[in-house]
């Protein structure tokens, strides 16, 4: 991390405050969703920086946004602040459970554990319609803030900072993660997995890191959609879901940590006006972009301005 | 009499018809520096393999240091204090020359799973270079390591062994991508940092003559057997191992 | 004893099922190397194409039995026309890169033909049931079963003997078995590769269109069917490990039977079966029943 690239997020973070106070609500609800898939969509970089895909991050994203709703519903726990640290346990705790499975697997195998995985949920969130209200899902009342009831607009603004800071902690713990030795060990499995072990490092528990992390970002990013859209659906734990943070992953490159975060807002942006127009063709233009990209630009759309930026600080 | 670094006993390992390891029995002490020398096929790799657990033998038994470690995996072993360097260079090939190093580095000291400072904190970096100035590749520091040519990755491929500081050192052909003009430079180079750091070592050679200057001792393998084990102007002489080993008398 | 035949006779069906709709994606790794996600939108284009098809023939009121061929017509149009496209125009571009991009390339593929079949067929369901109403019931050990099931069976079992026939009996099955067990090998015996691999991968889709046609009569065609058939295909693949034929074989076999099991003697485990099947049979055989183990060199 050097100091340009710190100062910038500085910036950034200090742009996003004050876009709550100057854009129009919807914008502002519109970015708070974008923020909370960004860091959502960081699970899926941390995962790929060590070589693995997930198909199946909706387990962690869906299985934190219920973790939510339950919490409101049976003990009637409001307070965001408790809500989003036990969802994200939750998430880390399913993580660990699914990574003793998945863990000692790579490329396709990976990729299709996860999927299966997450598609498992998404069967019991619609079939246990008793506990999981099945395919209505659950509503999430608004949270409270320390203690503080909150009404409609001031709700969603306080919710979108808890988005914008609950982002720039993941950003910066990913970006120091990627910069420490766990983070290039990742990498190197990466790379050739026989030579890390050979240095004496253990492969498989590298990888079980890099998953627990990669649950928590999952969780914390459902975690704060459920806040944001006040309401849980197995959706969340659809292979659409897990796809999309595949995508945008891929959109915003897994060389940076703002990368895939600018992409997360570009793609929301784009799928709220595609989306109306073509709601037929739009997983047909993701996909197509998606080939285009990993064909022409195997860093992301980022990369070219990465490069320029690099380049500009010599 | 001082006590054996590595002891192995009855080795056996087949591929289905192919015979690779077959009751192979050599006991090393400190301080040696073991050739390994035969023809193509005579199961060298397949020896580094077994003795660092990548591959599990059949039969036979496996010490280093008095401990057994049949069953154990190749980061165990190498915990132990085992390095080792490759015939295919196994390198980060998308991380920067010095990062593989840095890797290395941070993995001996334990740090593997640290996020607490970075990887390129400067005593690191420092201790990185002076590796890297030791094999002659700090000017390609900065480059991916995939950009460089064969002779540097096998060089590469042998520093990143060394970072590790073991205390057994086993090397696989180690000067095979480097011409022969530089192979003895290199053994130098390698033969003298061995001995700095008080290392013992065990390399696979095809060179008689690279074998003959430097080894204390040469094992000669064929068809998964020892044929011969000892001093290298002796063993060397010997028509029938000269014929089993170069296929020439 | 009676319930004992009534699993046999419904894992059997099932297997047969599993076995139609996985053994393309086997074949296509084993050749490619390839997991092609796109197969779960390659089943539902053969879907939809059957029952529309259907659709149409019946509402023609010709002779009702030809319903059965126009299923196969379907499916060899769609395979024929969707497999040489989607391998000449895109997967071949990927050849040799890594898993993951492989990987994701076959998933925008997949991405792309989920809303194709929405844009050509729409989205409101297709019922094809007249090939499935037509053969009636047949009565086993006291209990109706619908024939449809024992034609699918014998679909299955005609399509496993013509594979085995056609990988061991003519000259380009031979050459496809050299290329799965070593390509290298075999280019350098001169086997044009790119031939193999669009004609493999046209095989493949072929296969997965097929089980897509034959499951049309018995289900509502809707947007969406796809995803389940990737999944579950994949678990069969890997438990009879990947690229196997005779493995898909033995993982649909295992998992039909045993989640015929599960239906009868334990229903809430019947959504986790093939997954636990699966889990179970990777922790003893990591690279499943048939998968053979190839240590790096190094
Ligand atoms: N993983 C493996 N699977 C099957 N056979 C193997 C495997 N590894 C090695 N072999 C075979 O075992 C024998 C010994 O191989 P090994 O690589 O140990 O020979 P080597 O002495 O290192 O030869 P070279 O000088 O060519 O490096 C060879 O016949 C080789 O083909
Ligand atoms: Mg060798």
């Amino acid at each position: 991390m050097n100091l340009p690239r710190g100062a910038l997020g500085v910036l950034l973070v200090a742009a996003l405050v004050v876009a709550g106070l100057v854009l129009p609500r919807w914008l502002v609800f519109l970015l708070a969703l974008a923020l909370a898939k960004g860091v959502a969509v960081l699970s899926v970089v941390v995962l790929m920086r060590a070589g693995l895909v997930s198909f199946g991050q909706g387990l962690f994203f869906a299985g934190a946004a219920y973790a939510a709703g339950f919490a409101m519903r049976w003990w009637g726990i409001r307070e965001a602040l408790l809500l989003v640290p036990w969802s994200v346990g939750l998430a880390v705790g399913l993580g660990a459970l699914a990574g003793l499975l998945v863990a000692r697997y790579r490329d396709i195998f990976f990729a299709m554990l996860t999927l299966a995985l997450s598609m498992v949920l998404y069967g019991v969130l619609i079939k246990a319609y008793g506990v999981t209200g099945g395919s209505d899902g659950i509503r999430i009342p608004t949270p409270t803030l320390l203690g503080l009831q909150l009404s409609g607009d001031d709700a969603r603004l306080v919710v979108y900072y808890l988005a914008v800071a609950a982002t720039a902690a993941a950003a910066w713990a990913v970006g120091r993660y990627a910069a420490a030795p766990a983070g290039y060990l990742a990498h190197a499995v990466r790379d050739n997995e026989v030579r890390v072990a050979y240095l004496g490092a253990p492969v498989s528990r590298i990888v079980y890191a890099a998953f627990l992390l990669s649950s928590g970002l999952a969780g914390l990013g459902g975690a704060l959609t459920a806040l944001n859209v006040g309401h849980v659906d197995p959706g969340l734990a659809y292979w659409t879901t897990s796809g999309e943070l595949v995508f945008i992953a891929v959109l915003g490159g897994t060389g940076t940590v703002l990368g895939p975060l600018a992409g997360a807002v570009v793609y929301e942006l784009i799928r709220s006006y595609a989306f109306k127009y073509a709601p037929y063709a739009w997983q047909m233009l993701v996909g197509a972009a998606m080939l285009l990209i990993i064909l022409f630009l195997p860093g992301g759309l980022w990369s070219p301005v990465e490069r320029v930026w690099r380049r500009a600080q010599g | 009499m001082k006590t054996p670094i590595l002891e192995v006993e009855d080795l056996t390992l087949h591929f289905g018809s192919i015979t690779a390891a077959e009751r192979e029995t050599v006991i090393v002490y400190p301080g040696e520096l073991v050739g390994i020398v035969g023809p193509n096929g005579a199961g060298k790799t397949t020896f580094l393999n077994l003795i660092t657990g990548y591959l599990r033998p059949e039969r036979g038994t496996i010490r280093f240091w008095g401990q057994d470690v049949v069953g154990l995996a190749p980061h165990q072993i190498t915990a132990l204090g085992v390095g080792r360097s490759f015939q295919i260079p196994q390198l980060f090939l998308t991380l920067t020359v010095r990062e593989n190093v840095l890797v290395a580095l941070a993995t001996r000291e334990g740090r593997w799973a640290s996020v607490r400072r970075p990887l390129h904190e400067p005593a690191r970096v420092q201790a990185a270079d002076e590796v890297l100035l030791q094999f002659g590749l700090l000017a390609q520091a900065d480059r991916p390591a995939g950009e460089l040519p064969e002779g540097g990755r096998k060089l590469l491929d042998v520093a990143m062994a060394f970072a590790l500081r073991p205390r057994l050192l086993l090397m696989d052909e180690p000067t095979s991508g480097v011409s022969a003009r530089e192979k003895f430079q290199v053994m130098d180079t390698l033969v003298q940092a061995l001995r700095e750091g008080g290392i013992t070592a065990l390399f696979v050679e095809h060179d008689m003559d690279v074998v003959r200057r430097y080894a204390t001792r040469v094992l000669v393998l064929s068809n998964g057997r020892i044929l011969a084990d000892g001093v290298p102007s002796e063993v060397l002489e010997d028509p029938e191992i000269r014929l089993a080993v170069t296929g020439r008398r | 004893m009676n319930q004992l035949l009534i699993i046999a006779v419904d894992g059997l069906v099932f297997a047969s099922w599993l076995f139609l709709v996985s053994v393309g994606l086997s074949l296509i790794y084993g050749v490619l190397r390839i997991l092609n996600i796109a197969h779960g939108s390659l089943f539902a284009v053969g879907a939809y194409a059957g029952a529309s098809l259907v659709v149409a023939y019946s509402t023609a009121g010709l002779w009702a039995p030809g319903a059965l061929g126009v299923l196969l017509v379907a499916a060899l149009a769609a395979g024929l026309v969707a497999g040489p496209v989607i391998e000449r125009g895109i997967i071949r571009w990927t050849y040799g890169r890594e898993p993951v991009m492989q990987l994701l390339v076959t998933f925008s593929v997949f991405l792309i033909l989920e809303d194709l079949t929405k844009l050509v067929w729409g989205v409101s369901p297709y019922y094809a049931y007249q090939p499935y109403q037509l053969l009636g019931q047949v009565r086993i050990g006291g209990i109706d079963y619908p024939a449809y099931s024992f034609l699918l069976l014998l679909v299955a079992a005609l399509t496993g003997v013509g594979l085995w026939w056609f990988v061991r009996r003519t000259r380009f099955g031979r050459v496809v078995v050299a290329v799965i067990h070593d390509p290298e090998i075999s280019v350098a015996m001169g086997v044009n590769l790119s031939r193999v691999y669009v004609t493999t991968f046209a095989l493949g889709s072929v296969l997965a269109a097929l089980g897509g046609a034959f499951t049309a009569p018995m289900i509502s065609v809707v947007p969406g069917i796809g995803v389940e058939v990737i999944v579950l295909a994949f678990a069969v693949v890997v438990v009879g490990g990947l690229g196997s034929l005779e493995g898909a074989a033995a993982g649909a076999l295992l998992i039909g039977l045993v989640r015929a099991a599960a239906v009868h003697l334990l229903p809430v485990l019947e959504l986790f079966t093939i997954y636990l099947v699966m889990a179970a049979v990777l922790l003893v055989r990591p690279l499943g029943l048939f998968g053979r183990v190839e240590a790096r060199r190094i």
